[in-house]
């Protein structure tokens, strides 16, 4: 059921079909944060895989930096309705990151220094979907945007790219991070439109 | 749509009665969806501006800010008109709410129009009579500018009632000994207990630009990052 809201038309023409549903281009980077941006300098910087609390990889800022990185385009969708078209950043796939681990788990926690938790399933993070990403726009990624790296998988909404990332905690249960148990949806698909638990 | 009222030249209250609406705590906000003749549909969020009244036909109320060529602001503010009729989700946000029931002393920071939520927490506190120290410090262009002044300045002269701060970035009353302009690290660090001693829960609301700088001046004043509590508007 669609409602017509008397007097209101469309004056953005070009509807893309790069864009799901419910949401506008913008130009600009808008910040979405539950606090204030945690300052991490790269030298304190570290970032690690884990299974069942066991460390199995880490890595320092000289380390990751030394790792194969990509270049990547991608659009990218935020819960509160902006998406950006084509954006640019550099960063390592984590199916580099995960090559050769060997895990019965379904699901990943990504951890951020600050607090910040978020779940995701596993296979989501594999075949070239997910990076993590240290520059954008050519730029080394400023703290607001979640340097100094953040998780990037774009095919979910952004607040799954974990900002100011830690490490990646392989996970039997999918348990719900911090926006999903404050009633976010588990997944966030945006083409489903899947912003809060139950849609 | 039930009533409108102007709070400054630029920005509207709507008052919105909604059915079956089963209360929203303070601090949450609605999405609010527009749809053209054609399907084409815009959607943005608006803070919940009061504590809900309760009842079966809630009656809710938001503040919109007419932005220069906002798409769904200057829809808001200009073309509906009682009696019309809106598409609403909500109450959404679950993380920047003030829980009546917690006893630490509340730091509202608030730039613009992001005083919306928290007037919504400063109204809660004032109708359920609740003793929780509340500060406000509003940043605002011009004292025109100030949304809801006289309600705030009725409350703070309430015995009891919180206390309220505006700071100026352009013009400022005569009387007022701030220069006017951005807001500076001694505005929210002024040295009274409210600082540090007092260990309040902090909120920050506002354009992105005004939350990072305000939350910057919140931790090099020595607030806890984990007592600040942000909620961001968009724009710079
Ligand atoms: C959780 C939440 C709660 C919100 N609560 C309120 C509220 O109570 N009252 C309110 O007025 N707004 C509120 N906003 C902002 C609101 O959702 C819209 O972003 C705003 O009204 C602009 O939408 P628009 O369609 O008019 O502008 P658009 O057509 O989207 O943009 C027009 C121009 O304004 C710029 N712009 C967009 N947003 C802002 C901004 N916030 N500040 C400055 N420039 C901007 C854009 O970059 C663009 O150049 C809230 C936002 C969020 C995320």
């Amino acid at each position: 059921m669609v409602n017509v809201t008397r007097g209101f038309r469309s004056r953005r023409f070009a509807t893309d079909d790069r864009l799901p549903p419910g949401q506008y281009l913008t130009d600009g980077f808008p910040v979405l944060s539950a606090g204030p941006t945690p300052a991490v300098p790269q030298d304190e910087w570290s970032f690690m895989v884990r299974n069942g609390g066991q460390v199995l990889r880490s890595w320092a800022w000289d380390e990751f930096m030394a790792l194969d990185a990509q270049d990547i385009t991608v659009d990218i969708h935020c819960v509160t309705r902006w998406s950006r078209l084509d954006t640019t950043w550099r960063g390592v796939a984590v199916d580099d990151l995960l090559a050769d681990v060997d895990t019965a788990a379904e699901y990943v926690l990504a951890r951020s220094y600050g607090g910040y938790t978020t779940n995701l399933p596993l296979e989501d993070l594999l075949d070239g979907k997910a990076w993590i990403a240290y520059e954008h726009d050519g730029e080394d990624l400023p703290p607001e945007h979640g340097g100094p790296a953040r998780l990037l998988i774009p095919h979910l909404y952004l607040w799954k790219s974990a900002k100011w990332i830690k490490s990646l905690d392989l996970v039997e249960d999918d348990d719900p991070g911090f926006w999903e148990t404050l009633g976010y949806h588990d997944y966030g698909d945006p083409w489903r439109e899947q912003r809060y638990q139950g849609d | 749509m039930t009533a409108r009222r102007a709070e400054t030249a630029t920005a509207s209250t709507l008052c919105l009665r909604v059915e079956d609406w089963n209360g929203h705590l303070p601090g949450q906000h609605v999405d609010v969806r527009l749809t053209a003749p054609d399907g084409y549909q815009a959607a943005r969020s608006y803070s919940l501006a009061a504590p809900a009244a309760g009842g079966v036909d809630g009656v809710l109320e938001i503040t919109v800010q007419r932005l220069p060529d906002g798409e769904v602001s200057a829809f808001l503010t200009d073309d509906l008109v009682v009696g019309d009729r809106l598409e609403l989700r909500g109450p959404l946000g679950n993380w920047f709410v003030w829980q009546q029931d917690d006893p630490a002393p509340v730091l509202l920071v608030a730039g613009g129009a992001g005083l919306v939520p928290l007037m919504s927490m400063i109204r809660a506190r004032d109708r359920a009579h609740i003793p929780t120290p509340f500060r406000l410090i509003h940043s605002v262009r011009t004292p025109d500018d100030r949304i809801y002044a006289d309600e705030l300045e009725r409350l703070a002269a309430q015995p009891g009632g919180p206390s309220v701060t505006w700071l100026y970035t352009r013009t400022a009353p005569q009387t007022d000994k701030r220069r006017p302009g951005r807001l500076r690290p001694n505005d929210l660090n002024d040295g009274s207990n409210w600082t540090l001693d007092a260990a309040p829960t902090c909120f920050v609301c506002g354009p992105t630009g005004f939350v990072e700088e305000a939350s910057n001046h919140l931790l090099a004043a020595g607030h806890h990052a984990n007592r600040i509590r942000t909620e961001r508007f968009g724009g710079r």
